[in-house]
């Protein structure tokens, strides 16, 4: 269970990128976020994990106020949170079966991973997350060689390592074709539905939107505009998430 | 469209006004650039001058790499001084082969004679003497007695006879030099191939040693990672007491370490079972005191266990690490005894081991030190989580002040060292005082709970002393090593290691700021630690820059290495400058050669590598 209450965040420019937030996500839902460019989605999923720390408000997770954890407790909180991002964030020069070993690395003594050491059944176990999300056989490949919609199998596959309990998608499908988008989503919805991990997404399409999630929120520069089942959205409340000029595309 | 027309009319004098007076400044500044430089041309018109010019170009252009083997052949004419009655008749000179002749055949002394010669080499020379009958073995000289023969091989020299009448038959002996055989390399062909190898390794080892020191610098030295860095005031004031109590603790407890291992210092058996089993059980050890992985947290009795298996453990390799010393200075010795051509294999392994010798107690001070300081950082961090607001305030003004009065205090030792002040007001008390101040002032106006951001003190600090020694150049640097360390290469691999150090460290902390945010987020977000991101997102994408600026700077150091000789740090360049002041133009020639080579082919290979890995 995830709750997130009262979160600001202003920037060092004095931008509020987030305005008094707050929402739950019980464990085991589809959350889907949504908002113009700018609103705050990013901000928001990265305050979950104190990639940004938040000004003001509480983040708790299953009771434990992540806002407040120090260097060692926030170690331990992040490796039960799995991150998939819109431009995929992996290493590039680095084989695809070590980024995906790097989702353990918030388990692993920091003194072997140094010497770039895994346990053997990590080991295993990246192969076998590599081998759910389809492409096994790019194990030794450097990551940069791999097409855009296998990159993001390749950040997915690092989520899953990390054992998590929740996943923050950050755009996960921007950058990809809508059939790639579909299949990166559906990976999504096999984790969420199969091994009941929370997944909290943030989206651009309310197709995407109408097939995948269980609930939405909905951010306008910075505010919660909305909160609710995705049929709900009807054409006056697209307007206030999107905007008076906005036409539905999608 | 009005308005833009107006502004234009009203600024183009003013504009072109502007532009003529830059212009006039600009003028006045070269004008003055002249006269400070003192451009003259005058100088180049010089006749001597130009003579002097012609002359070392021409030297120059024939550097002495190679020459023959040269044999020395005598050819002589007879000749009779003063004339005889018979008018001194001479048999015709066997013309198969080279031949002299003089004429007139006899002459009075003082009088003039010509010396021709004919079918000698071409463009050679050699002496021209006068042999008096009586005495063979004797050799007058003449006044211009230089033989030079012409392109056809001939010669002709006009010489005056010596005052030695004789009824005997006298000679005129030419000799000529000349080549047999191949060409060989020329003592300072052989001077300054030792000397150019010397130089390339001397830049070798100066840029080996600068990359190995500079990646962790430059990591400390790149604000993207530094700027996340902050903690509160007691853990950076617990921190900075930890860094001298621990240098001077580890420093203490690894040479004892070192006295322990004494004993068995000329035992190469014992060396070696030591050397064998120390890195056994250090693993060992290591693996139970550091497990791979953990899913949950361990218990107080299990934390101190490994706490203090993890001490045993690193004293253990530390004694491992002076056996191994021990070891590499035996087998040094023996190798420098007994392998003859071999010998510095030998030399290599002892002074590895020397250096080996020398380093740990260092390094155990170093590394004692940093365990200390983050131990005791994390206890302040953790107590200024748990702990009210107010006793906080108070254990921060109890350790700032603390701090500060160390800091000042080892500050005004060091004062106290370099300018021998010997006042204990201004050297010992009077920094105490201020140091304790200024932490207490800190303590006082920092909120309890308030973090200062560390990672910019470092940053800032790191650069600073950066870019201070990055302005110094190698060849100044080399002075104060030479000084240091004597005239020789050592003192230019530290000059030069010391310079490449710096700006490499600049360098590659540029090349760190500019890498992509994105992996640095996602490994972040797994929960690993600074470290662990730094291996995992920072190093990836800094291979190939770092590659390429390594290979950069192994160009420069070679190019600075022939240089460095010029103040004594070894290499090609304290040739090349004795040379020049010998005004040996010919041979240092031979080195302008070889640096040429060197440098061209260097350039080349390092553009052929960095093609190939970057």
């Amino acid at each position: 269970m995830l709750q997130v209450k009262n979160l600001t965040k202003v920037y060092d420019r004095g931008v509020k990128a987030l305005n008094n937030v707050t929402f739950d996500a019980p464990k085991g839902q589809f959350l889907a976020v949504i908002g113009l460019s700018g609103s705050g989605k990013s901000t928001l999923l990265r305050c979950i994990n104190r990639l940004i720390d938040p000004t003001e408000g509480q983040i708790l997770w299953n009771g434990e106020d992540i806002t407040a954890a120090n260097p060692e407790e926030m170690r331990r909180i992040r490796r039960k949170i799995g991150m998939v991002f819109q431009h995929f964030n992996l290493v590039h020069r680095s084989k695809v079966l070590t980024n995906v070993l790097a989702g353990r690395l918030g388990y692993v003594n920091p003194a072997w991973s140094l010497l770039n050491r895994f346990p053997k059944e990590d080991m295993a176990k990246a192969l076998q997350q590599l081998e759910r999300v389809g492409i096994a056989d790019k194990a030794n490949q450097r990551a940069d060689e791999l097409s855009g919609g296998q990159q993001q199998r390749v950040g997915i596959a690092r989520a899953l390592m990390q054992d998590p309990e929740i996943i923050l998608a950050d755009e996960p499908v921007a950058s990809l074709d809508p059939v790639l988008a579909h299949s990166i989503m559906k990976h999504l919805e096999e984790i969420n539905k199969k091994d009941g991990v929370t997944v909290l997404c943030s989206l651009h399409f309310l197709d995407l939107v109408h097939r995948y999630a269980d609930r939405v929120i909905a951010l306008n520069e910075g505010k919660l505009v909305f909160e609710g089942l995705p049929s709900e959205i009807d054409d006056k409340k697209f307007k206030d998430i999107y905007g008076r000029d906005a036409e539905r595309v999608g | 469209m009005k308005e833009p027309n107006k502004n234009d009319k009203k600024s183009s004098p003013w504009k072109s006004l502007g532009t003529g007076l830059a212009v006039l400044a600009g003028l006045i500044v070269y004008a003055y650039g002249f006269q400070i430089t003192k451009i003259d041309l005058e100088q180049l018109r010089s006749e001597r001058r130009q003579e002097s010019l012609v002359r070392v170009t021409r030297a120059l252009a024939q550097p002495d790499i190679f020459e023959y083997e040269q044999v020395a052949e005598a050819f002589t004419a007879p000749v009779h001084v003063t004339c005889p009655a018979d008018g001194g008749i001479v048999e015709a000179p066997d013309t198969s082969g080279p031949y002299v002749t003089v004429t007139p055949s006899c002459a009075e002394p003082g009088e003039m004679v010509t010396v021709e010669g004919f079918k000698f080499i071409p463009n050679s020379s050699g002496p021209v003497r006068f042999v008096p009958g009586s005495d063979p073995t004797n050799v007058v000289e003449l006044g211009n007695d230089t033989a030079t023969t012409d392109a056809d091989g001939s010669f002709s020299v006009a010489i005056k006879l010596p005052k030695r009448p004789s009824d005997e038959v006298q000679f005129i002996r030419v000799t000529m030099r000349r080549n047999v055989g191949t060409p060989q390399f020329t003592e300072t062909a052989r001077e300054t191939w030792d000397k150019i190898i010397e130089t390339v390794f001397l830049a070798l080892l100066a840029t080996t040693l600068g990359t190995i020191l500079a990646i962790p610098l430059s990591f400390i030295a790149a604000r993207n990672l530094m700027k996340s860095v902050r903690s509160p005031l007691t853990s950076i004031a617990l921190s900075l007491l930890g860094w001298p109590l621990g240098i001077a603790v580890g420093y203490l407890l690894v040479s004892w370490v070192g006295t322990l291992s004494a004993p068995f210092a000329e035992n190469i058996p014992v060396n070696v079972i030591f050397v064998v089993l120390t890195p056994i059980l250090a693993s060992l050890g290591l693996r139970w005191a550091l497990p791979e992985e953990e899913t949950s947290k361990p218990n107080k009795t299990t934390q101190v266990a490994r706490l203090i298996v993890l001490f045993i453990t690193v004293l253990v390799a530390f004694y491992g690490l002076f056996q191994l010393a021990h070891l590499a200075i035996n087998v040094g010795l023996l190798g420098i005894a007994g392998l003859g051509s071999l010998a510095f294999l030998g030399n290599f392994l002892f002074q590895l081991g020397d250096i080996i010798a020398i380093t740990t107690p260092v390094l155990g001070g170093l590394a004692t030190g940093s365990a200390l300081s983050s131990f005791l950082g994390r206890t302040g961090q953790r107590a200024s989580e748990r702990l009210a607001p107010s006793a906080i305030r108070l254990l921060n003004i109890l350790f700032a002040t603390l701090a500060g009065a160390t800091l000042f205090g080892l500050f005004g030792w060091l004062v106290e060292w370099l300018y021998q002040i010997g006042q204990s007001v201004y050297v010992l008390w009077g920094p105490l005082i201020v140091g304790g101040l200024l932490g207490l002032v800190i303590a006082l106006i920092t909120k309890p709970k308030d973090t200062l951001s560390t990672g910019m003190v470092i940053y800032y600090v790191t650069r600073t002393i950066l870019n201070g020694l990055r302005s110094v150049e190698a060849l100044v640097m080399a002075i104060v090593f030479v000084i240091a360390v004597g005239i020789g290469p050592f003192a230019g691999v530290m000059a030069l290691g010391l310079h490449t150090i710096v700006s490499l460290a600049k360098l590659y902390s540029e090349q760190v700021e500019s890498i992509q945010p994105g992996p640095l987020e996602a490994i972040q977000a797994t929960g690993a630690n600074r470290l662990q991101t730094i291996i995992y997102a920072v190093i990836p994408q800094i291979v190939p820059p770092y590659i390429s600026y390594t290979m950069y700077r192994w160009d420069i150091n070679v190019r600075m290495s022939t240089i460095i000789g010029f103040v004594g740090g070894g290499g090609i360049g304290f040739l090349l400058q004795q040379n020049i002041n010998l005004l040996n133009y010919r041979a240092a020639s031979a080195q302008m050669l070889a640096i040429a080579i060197v440098v061209a082919s260097m350039d080349y290979i390092s553009s052929v590598l960095r093609e190939k890995y970057v």
